[in-house]
């Protein structure tokens, strides 16, 4: 299993490597030069010398994606180049709201996604199976961002239970931070919320099938002791792999719904600093949103190997 | 009947037919608009702006007194080229690379498999934004961001169907006659994956069509002043308060296109798969 475990950990090493040539190079392409972008058109040439100077701009493209490598692994990811603070605390900054709203997205989606894979599961063929695949064949279809639109238009607009965007900072108290984040959280809930419950349904139908259910059944177990200690333990599986992907989807998935919201989240940032060319900001954020989906997987890899023994010991 | 008539025959869900019915619906009225909508999508008439739903009017006027319906008409000509192309270049790109990684094995295989991982490590709304913003805002640059996303998902599938049909039988015979991997991939082992390909297909396409919608929501899609789905509901929001069609309309068309190609996908993988095909 070490042997397992350590070549998976190479593997996702190299990957992330090779995100951040990836993301050095797509970024370098763009066009505009961040200088002139901050001097405007008609800057004097000298002055923007310095700036490109003090920017680092003037150095090759290979020197500057190793000086941006070697700050990345001491946790370093340069300086802003609008905001003037390092990139680091921009992003800390604005992952304590990215990240409360992912978990509690995450929390929401499997409060519903859970009972109602297993209702509809448990009641195959029935008419609640009936509804509830209905309404995650519309949970999929929905787009997050016109959900979010709709839950203002509710909540906010008409029934003025929560405030239409914005976020008052935890410094306000916890209470009115968390209550901000209440609608973009069931915005973003909603399409992941659908596919888990499909996944757990399907996921549990098929474990139903199997021999030890049977057995478990034979031995007198009743049909919530069977679902409980058998079937869910077993279906878990899949249900653990799509929970990780949504994980990074959610967080990076947030991006246009913070905007609906206008919260001040991660998001928001990454598509301001495209707009301002603030390249040091867009491929901080992007490396590490993509280092979140590459732990988040080797995460659920390691579950999987401590939940499944057959994975654990590399037997079918 | 033949038992297999009978059978496919009890493969037609309520959701296939639901899916069948939403998706033509939607293909006729993008076709139709290339011949007729009821008003210029692009005119402006100031005096007529945000008018409700009437006679007239359908689905009432926006801000700028176009009117709505006919600009989801020519939205959903717009979103369904981005996403069906997008899907093209998935099917196109992803297919010979998963093919050629299963007949080949070895380095292929880990290049093919690895760029794979490569791509899906990046959260793909994040990474079609970042295209969009490096390339330019625009709908040739939002078929590429997404199109992207779609060539791992067919190459892993082409290359799972492949590795499998590659120890049978009749695909040894076929090297035993003398064929070369290309022949038998495109002889024997396609056929036996395009159900697979086809069901995936509609369903990357309604994964397309909510891409799409989401890049012209933060104005990195389609560009004014040519409709689209997603800049209609990003408009919207500032008179929604004022005028809920305007994002209830543009809404509601991307939510029975998704509808419909994902029932659609499902009713046809209930239909081709033999899995999962109901035996009476």
């Amino acid at each position: 299993m070490a042997g397992q475990f350590l070549q998976r950990l190479m593997s996702l090493s190299l990957t992330l490597l090779a995100a951040t040539i990836v993301i050095f190079v797509v970024l370098n392409i763009v066009p505009g030069d961040p200088a002139t972008f901050m001097m405007g058109l008609n800057a004097d040439p000298q002055a923007l010398a310095q700036l490109r100077q003090e920017l680092g701009l003037d150095l090759p493209a290979w020197q500057r994606y190793l000086e941006w490598l070697g700050g990345l692994a001491t946790g370093d990811l340069g300086t802003s180049y609008t905001y003037r603070v390092p990139v680091v605390e921009l992003i800390g900054e604005r992952l304590s709201v990215s990240l409360p709203l992912t978990l509690m997205a995450t929390a929401l989606s499997l409060l519903v996604a859970l009972p109602a894979g297993i209702v509809a599961a448990a009641r195959r063929g029935k008419l609640t199976d009936a509804a509830i695949v209905g309404a995650t064949q519309l949970g999929v279809a929905v787009p997050n961002f016109w959900f979010a639109l709709i839950l203002v238009f509710v909540f906010a607009t008409t029934l003025h239970w929560f405030s239409a965007g914005g976020f008052p900072g935890w410094d306000e108290g916890v209470g009115p931070a968390l209550q901000a984040l209440v609608l973009p959280a069931i915005a973003l809930a909603l399409p992941q919320a659908a596919i888990l419950t499909r996944v757990t349904r399907s996921a549990l139908i098929e474990t139903l099938g199997e021999d030890f259910i049977r057995t478990a059944r034979a031995k007198g177990l009743s049909e919530s002791q069977t679902l409980r200690r058998h079937a869910m333990r077993n279906a878990l599986i899949p249900v653990l792999t799509i929970l990780g992907l949504q994980f990074t989807f959610l967080l990076a998935g947030g991006i246009i719904v913070e905007n609906v919201f206008y919260l001040p989240g991660l998001g928001r940032l990454v598509l301001q600093a495209i707009t301002q060319r603030d390249l040091i900001v867009v491929q901080g954020v992007v490396i590490v949103l993509v280092a979140a989906a590459i732990a988040v997987t080797f995460l659920v890899e390691i579950a999987y190997m401590l939940a499944d023994p057959r994975i654990r010991t590399g037997r079918t | 009947m033949t038992t297999q008539a009978a059978r496919r025959r009890s493969n037609l869900t309520p959701g296939f037919c639901v899916g069948v019915v939403l998706t033509a619906l939607i293909a006729l009225l993008a076709g139709v608009s290339f011949l007729w909508t009821p008003y210029d999508p692009t005119l402006i008439l100031i005096e007529s702006r945000l008018l409700p739903p009437s006679s007239a009017h359908w689905f009432g006027t926006d801000h700028f007194g176009r009117d709505v319906f006919s600009m989801i008409l020519q939205g959903a000509r717009n979103s369904i080229a981005v996403a069906l192309i997008a899907v093209g270049i998935g099917l196109l790109i992803g297919i010979p690379l998963g093919l050629w990684a299963a007949a080949r094995r070895g380095w292929v295989d880990e290049i093919v498999m690895r760029s794979n991982d490569l791509v899906f490590a990046f959260p793909a709304l994040l990474l079609a934004i970042l295209i969009t913003a490096v390339a330019g805002p625009s709908a040739v640059n939002a078929i590429l961001a997404i199109g992207i996303f779609n060539v791992p998902v067919f190459a892993r599938l082409a290359r799972g169907g492949a590795l499998s049909l590659w120890t049978r039988d009749f695909v040894l015979a076929a090297r035993v006659a003398g064929k070369g991997s290309f022949a038998i991939s495109r002889e024997h082992i396609l056929p036996n994956i395009a159900n697979v390909l086809i069901v995936q297909g509609t369903i990357q396409f309604a994964l397309g069509i909510l891409a799409e919608a989401a890049l012209s929501y933060v104005g990195l899609g389609t560009q004014p002043p040519s409709p689209s789905w997603g800049r209609m509901l990003a408009e919207s929001q500032t008179f929604f308060a004022l005028a809920p069609w305007l994002a209830l309309f543009p809404g509601m068309a991307i939510v029975a296109t998704v509808l419909g190609l994902n029932l659609l996908g499902d009713g046809l993988r209930d239909l081709l798969d033999p899995k999962t095909r109901v035996e009476r």
